[in-house]
């Protein structure tokens, strides 16, 4: 086991090191460059400009000397300025991270709570109007646009309760009140669409588990169904929805653009969408990684929640 | 609208009927079996209608502009209100079912059909080609849909074909991931080796022996596709990065006036994302039946 994880870990380098060749490449495939991008937005051009700009940027040397100059910042976690603000990367993510991490533990708690009971009741009703319900439920939640549920809470509060949540972001540990009136209505709109596609899971995991051999051993020896369900077969069916949930979270780290939008957070999604219109190749790549180590991470944990969650299954 | 019903109704029979094995249902079979996936199936009917017969059904003209009627509530005249240029909403909508429809369909099929190409000939070349092309799946797999797709639109540029080619990209691993599972099994039939033994080249192989006996996970993931499709064009219209004004696209229709107006006009922000959540609804819903009735494993549970 202890092999096993550490061989998981070393393993992890070479993928980023992959991601990162790959995204740098993909970032020159692009047409267009920063400096472009720039003079495009003034409307004047300078060929010397350009070229001296270039040359700022460092851009005018050969591909591979780039590309090892920034893989070896990466080796001494000097993720670089950003092309455009001139910030350091770090400063940039870090304030973001903060926010888009809060989000997404706060949205995969909603997911949670809502899908793991729901999912379960409807696998145990199946084909009765509960289970149509759930499911028509959980449908609904994949088909509803989070930005247009965020319009609709806004126009709830502003027409019930003459009232709209705090618009600028509080760090929780100064002010949790302000913080958490603020985050849980974007918790609640993404949480609700993550849990349809956990609920489903679980619902299908669940009707799967009820019919192997030995819940029928424990209903053949007069065990109450309540007890089945929670200490037998619930453990077995989340596996499946553990995994959804793992690759749901990476996604909400940087991939809430239109709630972030919506709801007016400065995060992870739009930093990622405005960089890549400006062809800001070292923020771009800086969150490429971020994302794929997110990623890789979040796989791995949910690997060793396997063996906790079913003995039967043993790493080498 | 029964013409239109009925002749959806008889080709569905036929494509039913002329599948190769014996999951056939009958249409009614699969009404009576999953009456949700029959309730999908009717409101995509009638979208497609609306979409078809728009000129004919709309009252209004979409792109007509009325500035006595500015914000006017839901009326007798304008059934579902206006917008802040005096346009009717009814026929706004009904006109971007087609904008939806044209989006949905085009993307889940080209990003379906590419992707189900790579998953067959990265499962028959298997070896270090499998490995390098899942590897790179994985990367872009690692990617929310919105992000790879709003990477593409700002390369490319807004515009309907820009959008169809935006949402095709990212649907293009996912749907290469699936497909490849079942071509792995496919790949070990006798009649894949007989069809090498007998010389035939990869490209015979892969499109007359292998695609075809893939088709129960494509056409789920195609369903699956489009309902998605259609809520990206309206994620990505609604940022301002998809279709363009005047276009009538429900997406566009909640961007700008309808969220500043939202308190006094609360119908121009109602309708539209009405319109959006019945459309995915429904493609959602077909798509699960169909998966249901496709799937064999799932269809004794």
């Amino acid at each position: 086991m202890h092999w096993y994880i550490l061989r998981r870990l070393l393993l992890m380098l070479p993928t980023l090191l992959g991601v990162a060749v790959i995204v740098f490449l993909l970032m020159r495939v692009i047409p267009g460059d920063i400096v472009e991008m720039r003079f495009a937005e003034g409307r004047f051009f300078n060929r010397e400009l350009v070229e001296k700009e270039r040359a700022r940027f460092g851009l005018d040397r050969p591909l591979w000397v780039q590309c090892g100059d920034w893989v070896w910042g990466l080796v001494r976690l000097d993720f670089g300025l950003s092309m455009w603000s001139g910030a350091p990367i770090r400063q940039e993510i870090a304030i973001r991270l903060q926010l888009s991490l809060q989000l997404a533990i706060m949205a995969t708690m909603v997911a949670v709570l809502l899908a793991i009971p729901l999912g379960t009741l409807a696998a145990l009703r199946q084909d009765t109007w509960i289970d149509y319900v759930i499911r028509i439920f959980s449908i609904a939640g994949l088909a509803t646009p989070s930005f247009w549920l965020g319009i609709l809470m806004f126009l709830c509060f502003l027409i019930v309760f003459q009232w709209i949540p705090p618009m600028v972001f509080t760090p929780f540990w100064r002010d949790p009140w302000q913080n958490l009136s603020q985050m849980i209505w974007p918790a609640l709109a993404v949480g609700y669409r993550y849990s349809a596609v956990a609920a489903r899971m679980m619902r299908s995991a669940m009707l799967e588990v009820l019919r192997e051999d030995y819940i029928r051993t424990a209903r053949a020896k007069g065990l109450w169904q309540s007890l089945i369900v929670k200490r037998h077969a619930l453990k077995n069916a989340m596996l499946p929805v553990l995994t959804v949930i793992g690759l749901e979270f990476a996604f909400l780290i940087g991939g809430l653009v239109v709630t972030e939008q919506v709801f007016n957070l400065n995060g992870l999604g739009l930093l990622f969408v405005q960089s890549v219109a400006r062809r800001d190749y070292t923020l771009v790549q800086a969150l490429v990684l971020l994302v794929a180590l997110v990623y890789i991470v979040v796989n791995f944990c949910v690997d060793l929640l396997y063996v906790w969650l079913d003995p039967r299954i043993r790493y080498q | 609208m029964t013409a239109v019903n009925s002749s959806t109704d008889a080709h569905l029979q036929i494509s039913e009927d002329a599948g190769p094995s014996h999951w056939l249902v009958g249409l009614g079979t699969f009404a009576s079996r999953w009456p949700l996936g029959a309730a999908g199936a009717v409101i995509i009917v009638l979208m497609i209608g609306s979409a078809v017969f728009a000129p004919f059904i709309a009252p209004y003209d979409p792109l007509e502009t009325d500035f006595a009627a500015q914000f006017s509530p839901p009326t007798m005249a304008h059934w579902l209100g206006t917008d802040a240029f005096g346009r009717d909403l009814l026929s706004r909508i009904i006109y971007g079912s087609r904008t939806a429809l044209l989006v949905g369909f085009a993307s889940a099929f080209l990003g379906a059909t590419l992707g189900a190409m790579l998953g067959v000939a990265s499962a028959y070349f298997g070896g270090p080609i499998d490995l390098v092309v899942q590897r790179l799946v994985d990367i872009f797999l690692a990617f929310p849909i919105i992000i790879l797709a709003l990477a593409v639109v700002s390369i490319l540029g807004t515009g309907v074909s820009n959008v169809i080619m935006a949402i095709t990209v990212p649907m293009i691993p996912n749907c290469a991931r699936v497909v490849r599972s079942s071509a792995l099994a496919v790949r070990q039939m006798p009649y894949v080796d007989a069809a090498r033994a007998a010389g035939f080249g990869y490209a015979r192989i892969i499109f007359r022996h292998m695609l075809p006996n893939v088709m129960a996970p494509y056409l789920i993931m195609l369903t699956a596709f489009v309902g998605q499709a259609i809520l990206l064009e309206a994620s990505l219209s609604f940022l301002g990065l998809g279709v363009a004004e005047p276009t009538p696209a429900w997406g566009l229709m909640l961007r700008g006036a309808a969220v500043e107006f939202a308190e006094s006009a609360p119908w121009m922000a109602i309708f539209p994302g009405l319109a959006i959540s019945l459309g995915v609804f429904a493609f959602n819903l077909f798509g699960d039946a169909l998966r249901d009735a496709l799937d064999p494993k799932l269809r004794t549970l």
